[in-house]
């Protein structure tokens, strides 16, 4: 652990930055965006089965980028110590503000203490309940908090891309970003936009290339639900088969809503 | 440099080590190893077995759509009743249902864990686990109250589910033979074995009653609704011979709790669903007091 050769404090936080910075550009990218039902999120991810998005609590999801082992160990820790919490204290105990805090020192500790910096990037998205305003009112309660591999932690309104090359992904959801949009039109602009970067853009993201999920304010209990199969190529599809697939996702949503408190809810679509 | 010897300098709500360590995906082993306070053994305890409230009889029965577990609302504590509308039937996760007889602070608690234990499985590893696996699970949880139930203090379970066929790939409403897939009852002892149950079995104080009661009026292959029924009638017969059992409250509006475990999930019925049953149950024993 001892260093051989002197280095300034800068200089060797300048290097790991850049270390992890590498590493995460690597990798593919990942949007999360609030949309009028709740939080969207969208990964191009090319395997079915190494998720990059994932259900954390009732009302929390997460999204990591970057190496695969240390933001899955991170999803799970997440996991562990928001179960812990709400068997110790209750379920409405558990926030997505705690979870971020957490995850911020953890990773933060790791970046100046550790050898190696995690190369990770998360985002930790809460909903909002629909409240007594009804679905879409509470917009602007959603929260996303994007926590960077030293630890930084920023609170954002509206939308959180991370991953490999995010300018053009930025400036494209920046062009396009409404607030209070439908699912359908939040999730074929964030495709668009993450098209946007990569080898060849612009480029036309297939289903089977993408890992979408939402955050469902209207569901009670778990709100997190994978979007997948022909549900996720029926919104896909464009605007004319649009209002048909609004409604087999809101028939999906609703068969959750069936069952009660803390059941696991729909079937996803199977491919 | 381990994350265990940096784990004294961190930021106290940073996660702990242990919250970082690669593990399975038990949420109970991950208590035991991190957290040992929060389980429900880790206490100590004097036999006072007599002065808790205990929980009562619980019936399940199979029927073609499914399962359906029924749960009386009594808790006593020796002679006096503790509580008039408890509940002692929850749904355990999607597809299956827990009832529970015994000492009611610890079989809510097992409730709780075992609830959390099958949620933090499918968290972690993405997919839900097998009918059999939440049975195995169960059991290993019943075996760690041992100590506790040689005290007097047992938790006696009965748990019923449905296999979640599309957890598997397959069609939610079909199993691979084309049947639906059939309910599956388990019974378990104070030991931790698990037995698997066919038809119909009950469970707690009033379980004889409940169970001679089933046995008369069981059909093969009998529609959800008939199977509620007969599971209501067992439990009246149960309340009829066990003081230590509820029956239908007609005063307070207090009905059993039924929960109906079908191939599209666990669905708890309304209290205004049981109650057209109880009512026309009781209105039966109006002329006919046997049943």
């Amino acid at each position: 652990m001892t260093m051989p050769i002197y280095a300034s404090p800068e200089q060797f936080m300048r290097d790991r930055s850049e270390y992890a910075r590498k590493g995460i550009a690597r990798g593919r990218s990942v949007v999360v965006t609030t949309y009028s039902g709740g939080v969207l999120f969208v990964a191009e991810n090319h395997s079915p089965t190494l998720h990059k998005v994932s259900e954390i609590y009732d009302r929390i999801g997460f999204a990591g980028v970057g190496r695969y082992n240390e933001f899955e160990n991170l999803r799970t820790a997440g996991i562990r110590l928001a179960d812990v919490r709400g068997f110790s204290y209750d379920r409405r105990d558990v926030t997505g503000r705690w979870l971020a805090n957490a995850y911020a020192q953890t990773v933060g500790s790791i970046f100046s203490e550790h050898q190696k910096p995690f190369e990770v990037e998360l985002c930790v998205a809460e909903v909002s309940g629909a409240g007594a305003g009804g679905v879409g009112t509470a917009v602007g309660a959603d929260q996303l908090y994007r926590i960077s591999y030293d630890g930084s932690i920023v609170d954002e309104r509206r939308f959180v891309v991370m991953g490999g090359a995010t300018e053009p992904v930025i400036t494209a959801l920046t062009a396009s970003f409404t607030a209070g949009w439908d699912l359908p039109t939040a999730l074929s602009a964030a495709v668009k936009a993450l098209g946007t970067a990569g080898e060849g853009a612009p480029r036309e993201l297939l289903p089977t290339q993408l890992e979408v999920a939402v955050l469902d304010r209207t569901l009670a209990g778990r709100t997190f639900r994978r979007i997948q199969g022909s549900v996720l190529a029926a919104l896909l599809a464009g605007p004319a088969p649009t209002a048909a697939a609004a409604a087999a996702a809101a028939n999906d949503a609703a068969a959750g809503a069936d069952i009660p408190d803390n059941a696991a809810g729909a079937p996803e679509s199977s491919i | 440099m381990t994350a265990d010897s940096r784990a004294g300098h961190w930021p106290v709500s940073a996660l702990p080590a242990a919250y970082m360590r690669p593990g399975n995906a038990s949420f109970t082993e991950f208590l035991s190893a991190a957290e040992p306070q929060l389980l429900p053994g880790a206490r100590s305890s004097e036999s006072f077995a007599g002065a808790l409230p205990h929980a009562t009889t619980i019936v399940a029965v199979t029927c073609t759509d499914g399962v359906v577990m029924a749960g009386d609302r009594r808790a006593t504590m020796g002679n006096i009743i503790a509580q008039r509308d408890i509940e002692k039937v929850f749904i355990s996760d999607s597809h299956s249902a827990i009832g529970i007889a015994g000492t009611a602070g610890f079989a809510v608690e097992m409730v709780r864990l075992f609830r959390l234990e099958l949620e933090h499985y499918e968290k972690i590893e993405g997919v839900r686990l097998s009918l059999d696996g939440k049975a195995n699970r169960l059991a290993t949880m019943i075996r760690g109250n041992l100590g506790m139930a040689m005290q007097g203090l047992a938790v006696v379970p009965l748990f019923a589910g449905i296999e979640d066929a599309s957890a598997f790939g397959a069609d939610p409403a079909v199993s691979p033979a084309g049947t639906p897939a059939p309910g599956r009852i388990f019974s378990y002892d104070i030991a931790g074995g698990r037995y698997e149950e066919h038809d119909y079995f009950a469970v707690g104080s009033g379980s004889i009653f409940a169970r001679s009661a089933l046995k008369k009026r069981y059909e093969p292959g009998a529609d959800l609704a008939t199977t509620v029924r007969a599971a209501i009638e067992a439990l009246y017969d149960a309340a009829d011979d066990d003081s230590a059992t509820g029956g239908p409250d007609m005063t307070r509006r207090i009905f059993p709790v039924v929960v109906a475990g079908t191939p599209n999930g666990a669905v708890r019925w309304s209290d205004e669903e049981v109650g057209v049953v109880a009512e026309a149950v009781v209105a039966g024993r109006l002329l006919k007091p046997g049943g």
